[in-house]
């Protein structure tokens, strides 16, 4: 099974010593707007991928009339190259779980809902036990570490093998029991979500990361990373280098620095964001992690001299073609015809129009799909031909570099 | 199906609806038990599940058939997956499913003829820095190798 390494993980804000209930204590002891204007305060952007403003999907949850409202923690990571959140729930279901009940504090929710995906079941019987205990100590339950009123209990959901499920409508239909298809926004789920009431579904990593705001203060939280990418980001790395895994660094670490702090050489190219975001080639190595510049939802696979990138390509529009939920045309035909437009390079029968063509197809595709997958699948597709167009257009010439 | 044995799994359904409860956002629980018990949802079970929890049979079936981990068709006792996703494809998951296919006989997507076991790809199971990945059922194996990988097959029962 898969080891635990919290005694030897480094880092500055999440990878630290934290006791269990500490932030919670403390945010029950402040005010619902005090304990917002914190987050508000340390700029805290959504980790999941999209980077919206946590602060602001809170208080339009908090804002909402209803009197039930739901916390739904996305544990769904499906995107190729990404686990850290199986590092936080494995290691630091602490920090995970405290936000989840801080958040539900914040917005007044009864109800707060983990969804695991299917792959991580193994997971299951400790997570359990771990809530258990929050029960035991009053974390969870009736009138919360003696807050009159506070009601407040976690259930964990189990996902079953759906990447599209990672969209947050798509994920709140699969709560609901339907297939795991992206409803239409608006009305979003902020105040139209599970079951039809106002939900704020948050990324583990951006749980975590409140419970480290409550602890320390957005001021703190501040001083890591850079004016507009605050904080530190978890960034699961893979492929071809020494020590592949999960390092916090703060936002506005450059590519270079990253190679050379996981002992990447002779790297060819670097896939952010997993198989819906970018990838970069050598000349662009010098720019750095952030909203800003490269945003990411912490993948980042490295590629070495020896990879054919037209391979990688193939493999991450086979795998779009496989996780299209196929409700909106965009993106149903739309990757599938990216996937023959690649086989057809392989095989070199193209000609540069149609492959021009499918360029545009990617475009509109990212304008056009319904939800978040049509609309990023294309990037893997339009930036490796951009940045590696000598090798993958000679590809079947047999040159593979271009020579 | 014999008589016997639907009303043994009407049963067990039921047991199901009143521990989950009848809302549709149980549909996807229910389900997952039944899977999980007989490694698929036979058409009687997803009659039976509409019938308790009143909805229409179609309904169970679009959403079986839109679930990766659910299905309709029985699989073998075993369900061996094996992570196709780039990371653990650049890791040599090629080899590791050529010796699992020869020692088994089959290919990817097909079960074996004793019915022990079904090998399939899956996508990314966010064991990248860990691959090649390999899933038996709810368990998972890391940093496989080719034998490594049979050895593990050779232990299930």
């Amino acid at each position: 099974m898969v080891e635990n390494l919290r005694e030897t993980r480094q880092g500055e804000v999440l990878f630290t010593d934290y006791t269990r209930g500490e932030s919670v204590k403390k945010a029950l002891s402040m005010e619902r707007q005090d304990v917002l204007f914190e987050i508000k305060d340390s700029k805290l952007k959504g980790r999941g991928g999209a980077g919206f403003p946590t602060s602001t999907k809170w208080m339009l949850t908090a804002a909402a009339k209803s009197e039930e409202k739901y916390v739904v923690c996305n544990a769904d990571e499906g995107e190729p190259g990404t686990f850290k959140d199986r590092v936080l729930l494995w290691e630091y279901p602490d920090l995970v779980f405290d936000g989840m009940i801080i958040a539900g504090y914040v917005i007044g929710a009864k109800e707060g809902i983990l969804y695991l995906r299917g792959e991580y079941e193994y997971m299951l019987p400790s997570l359990e036990a771990y809530l258990e205990e929050l029960r035991k100590d009053n974390l969870l339950g009736e009138n919360i570490c003696g807050k009159e009123g506070f009601n407040y209990d976690i259930r964990i959901h189990l996902g079953h093998g759906a990447y599209v499920c990672g969209e947050e409508t798509a994920l709140i239909e699969s709560l609901e029991g339907h297939r795991g298809e992206a409803r239409n926004r608006p009305p979003f789920p902020v105040t139209t979500g599970f079951n039809k009431k106002p939900t704020v579904v948050n990324n583990v990593e951006t749980l975590a990361a409140v419970t480290r705001i409550v602890e320390k203060g957005g001021e703190w939280y501040k001083t890591h990373g850079t004016d507009k990418s605050t904080g530190s980001k978890l960034l699961s790395v893979s492929g071809d280098c020494e020590k592949p895994g999960v390092y916090e660094l703060p936002w506005g670490t450059t590519i270079s620095e990253l190679l050379e702090k996981v002992g990447a050489k002779n790297t060819k190219a670097v896939q952010v964001g997993g198989a819906s975001g970018v990838c970069l080639n050598k000349a662009q190595f010098d720019r750095t992690l952030g909203y800003e510049d490269v945003g990411t939802g912490g993948s980042v696979i490295i590629f070495d001299e020896s990879r054919d990138m037209l391979k990688v390509l193939k493999n991450f529009m086979e795998f779009f073609v496989e996780e299209s939920c196929g409700q909106c045309i965009p993106c149903r035909v739309g990757n599938t015809k990216l996937l023959e437009g690649v086989e057809m390079i392989e095989k070199g029968e193209f000609t540069f129009g149609y492959i021009n063509k499918l360029k545009d197809l990617g475009k509109s595709m990212q304008v056009s799909s319904k939800c978040g997958l049509g609309q990023s699948s294309p990037n893997s597709f339009l930036t490796i031909l951009e940045n590696f167009k000598d090798e993958i257009l000679n590809y079947a010439n047999g040159g593979r570099n271009g020579k | 199906m014999l008589v016997a044995e639907k009303n043994a799994l009407t049963e067990e359904i039921e047991q199901l609806v009143e521990k989950y409860g009848k809302d549709r956002s149980a549909l996807l629980e229910i389900l997952h038990e039944i899977q999980k018990k007989h490694r698929s949802i036979p058409d009687f079970a997803q009659q039976e599940v509409a019938r308790l929890l009143e909805i229409h049979p179609v309904e169970v079936y679009s959403v079986i058939s839109f679930y990766t981990f659910l299905n309709t068709e029985p699989k073998g006792r075993n369900l061996v997956r094996i992570c196709q996703t780039i990371s653990c494809d650049m890791k040599n998951k090629q080899a590791v499913v050529n010796a699992v296919e020869r020692e088994l006989g089959v290919k990817i997507g097909e079960t074996t003829r004793d019915r022990k076991f079904t090998v399939e790809y899956t996508n990314c199971m966010g064991l990248c820095d860990q691959g090649p990945a390999m899933a038996v059922n709810e368990r998972v194996y890391m940093k496989l190798t080719p034998e490594k990988a049979v050895e593990i097959l050779n232990e299930v029962k």
